[in-house]
């Protein structure tokens, strides 16, 4: 996903003149293709989350597309007032880059753990917030991300990440638009971010167990597809929604708030996540994924047991 | 030279900023009269800008951090002729667009909204910075307050500036000495802030922040400082308070709205030192 968006993040800035990227002095590695082919056009405004971000806006006020990237709550719990006054009061063209959703740096502790930023970012108004799965769904959203008005939020893995779509079917896409992985009859998992590995491993799981198990990703956590949940409550009674995050307040909080909206047909909504804690084990990705029920196993036995009854 | 056009005009400022503050039932009235001089020079005889035509892309910018003086910088820009002065009645009224700290919200001249401190700072040097990007000769000036230098962004921001050397970026400090609850002395000391800003790479020039000869001096030299490679701060030392004698120097004015008597005795103070 990472090398994903620095290839197009420097095809964009081919095409977009204004376009300028500070860091917040991240990137080692990644940023670097970008920044020798435009070194006019970077800013590392060193570790200083605050200034970074409203010097983004002022930018922006000029007439720049601003792409501002960092890593884990640096870009956003850190310095969300200045988001919410200098970018998003401002309708700055401030593009926020987090790479390290959920537990990416998961040995680094939990300080480097973004598990609460969605949330965060999705309640200011005026910000579009992006959580892709893959490359292939990167790809497709930095078209929207660099080039759509405004400030925008995308929370992206590390890189080596599954692969799960074919581009060719996902090229166009919109804003605010779900992504069905796979058709069920039973019921739905619905994921936002890389998380997605753990809902297709589960639907994997579940199928085994004779369960119809439906899969769709959100690439855009706000505006969610509300016309798409819309129709599958009228379509399935229960909706998982899973994320490497915490259960309050982000994706799954943006689909009950819809769901809880409809005048009829809701579907009973199970949120999967980080259950309103934060995580002091030490261990990878995988391993704190599987710790906290959120890998392919963890995920399907929550749910047989929701469609069992029992929980 | 002359400044009657700018005492003029800071007359004007303090004058509108007591019927604002009166009328609107709010704060800040000390901390609009320590910067009135300092607004009154900028937009009277420094700045570039043309009321006509707000979106000027020559213009200087100028970004009041200290957010709070909102007043202040609505006063100048309406009497500069920005928007019409009738339109200052309606200052922290229902329905009105001019809040109590600043907002650029369909009010024409204001380039930024702020309020939180230590924000309108780095958006400043944000502008800086995309001027020098794309070789623009316009300046960005900012005001902040002394409290406001607690913030770490400010510093933060005075850093990065120096890094970047953004001899484009005039920042004033309004150093009246007083910050909400207390004295900045007795809350948290600045002193030597000059040397503060120095020690950080700032072209650094201290001046009396009420005295127009000075100020326009003072600027004449940030203005010369361009093409040096180093930010400018004008420390502005000030009174909170200028201008009414017994709102001077006295924490009470951070927040006091000036009513009945006080507001009498305050008008009376302020036209007899009309120029």
């Amino acid at each position: 996903m990472r090398d994903t968006f620095t290839r197009c993040l420097q095809e964009e800035a081919r095409r977009n003149p204004n376009l300028v990227l500070i860091t917040g002095d991240l990137g080692f590695g990644v940023l670097f293709p970008y920044m020798k082919e435009f070194p006019d056009r970077f800013i590392n405004a060193g570790i200083s989350e605050q200034a970074m971000m409203s010097m983004a806006a002022g930018m922006a006020l000029e007439g720049k597309t601003v792409v501002v990237y960092s890593i884990g709550n640096f870009p956003t719990l850190r310095c969300l007032e200045q988001i919410r006054n200098c970018c998003a009061y401002h309708e700055a063209n401030v593009k926020i880059v987090c790479v390290g959703a959920g537990f990416v740096y998961g040995t680094l502790g939990m300080t480097h753990h973004a598990t609460e930023d969605m949330s965060a970012l999705r309640i200011l108004p005026g910000v579009t917030v992006y959580a892709p799965a893959d490359k292939v769904e990167t790809e497709a959203v930095m078209a929207r991300f660099l080039t759509e008005p405004g400030v925008a939020y995308l929370r992206i893995g590390r890189g080596g990440e599954p692969v799960f779509h074919d581009i060719e079917k996902i090229r166009g896409y919109q804003t605010g638009k779900a992504i069905p992985y796979c058709e069920g009859k039973d019921a739905y998992i619905l994921t936002a971010g890389g998380i997605l590995s753990s809902a297709v491993a589960a639907q994997k799981l579940l199928a085994e167990r004779g369960w119809s198990i439906g899969v769709a990703s959100f690439p855009t956590v706000k505006p969610i597809d509300a016309e798409y949940l819309a129709a599958l409550c009228a379509k399935v009674p229960v909706l998982f929604t899973l994320e490497e995050h915490t259960i309050v307040g982000g994706f799954g909080g943006a689909v009950c708030e819809v769901v809880a909206g409809l005048p009829q047909n809701r579907a009973r909504v199970v949120r999967i996540g980080m259950n309103d804690r934060y995580s002091s084990i030490v261990g990878d990705q995988a391993y704190l994924e599987a710790y906290y029920g959120l890998d392919g196993p963890g995920v399907a036995d929550r749910a047989q047991a929701v469609l069992e009854g029992k929980a | 030279m002359n400044y009657g056009k700018s005492e003029l005009l800071a007359y004007k400022v303090r004058r509108h900023a007591l019927d604002m503050t009166s009328r609107g039932g709010t704060a800040h009235i000390g901390s609009i009269f320590s910067m009135a001089d300092i607004v009154a020079v900028l937009y009277a005889d420094v700045m570039n800008h043309d009321p006509k035509n707000p979106k000027w892309p020559q213009r200087d910018r100028m970004i009041l951090s200290k957010g709070h003086a909102g007043a202040g910088i609505y006063a100048v820009l309406a009497e500069c002729g920005y928007f019409p002065l009738s339109e200052l009645e309606t200052h922290c009224r229902n329905g009105s667009r001019l809040s109590g700290h600043v907002s650029h919200k369909g009010v024409p001249g204001v380039e930024a909204s702020t309020g939180s401190l230590g924000q309108g700072l780095p958006m400043a040097m944000g502008m800086a910075m995309a001027a020098k990007m794309n070789g623009e000769k316009h300046r960005v000036y900012c005001i902040i307050g002394d409290g406001e230098c607690d913030e770490g962004a400010v510093w933060e921001t005075a850093l990065i500036a120096n890094q970047y050397q953004l001899d484009n970026f005039i920042v004033t400090v309004d150093f009246n000495k007083i910050q909400s609850l207390a004295s900045v002395e007795n809350t948290i000391k600045l002193e030597p802030l000059d040397q503060k800003w120095a020690s950080f790479g700032w072209h650094v020039i201290r001046i009396n922040g009420h005295d127009h000869a000075a100020l326009h001096a003072a600027y004449d030299k940030a203005k010369a400082a361009m093409g040096q490679g180093k930010p400018i701060v004008v420390i502005a030392d000030t009174i909170k308070g200028k201008g009414v004698s017994f709102m001077e120097n006295d924490v009470l004015w951070h927040y006091r709205t000036a009513r009945g008597e006080e507001y009498d005795a305050a008008l009376k103070e302020l036209e007899a030192h009309k120029p």
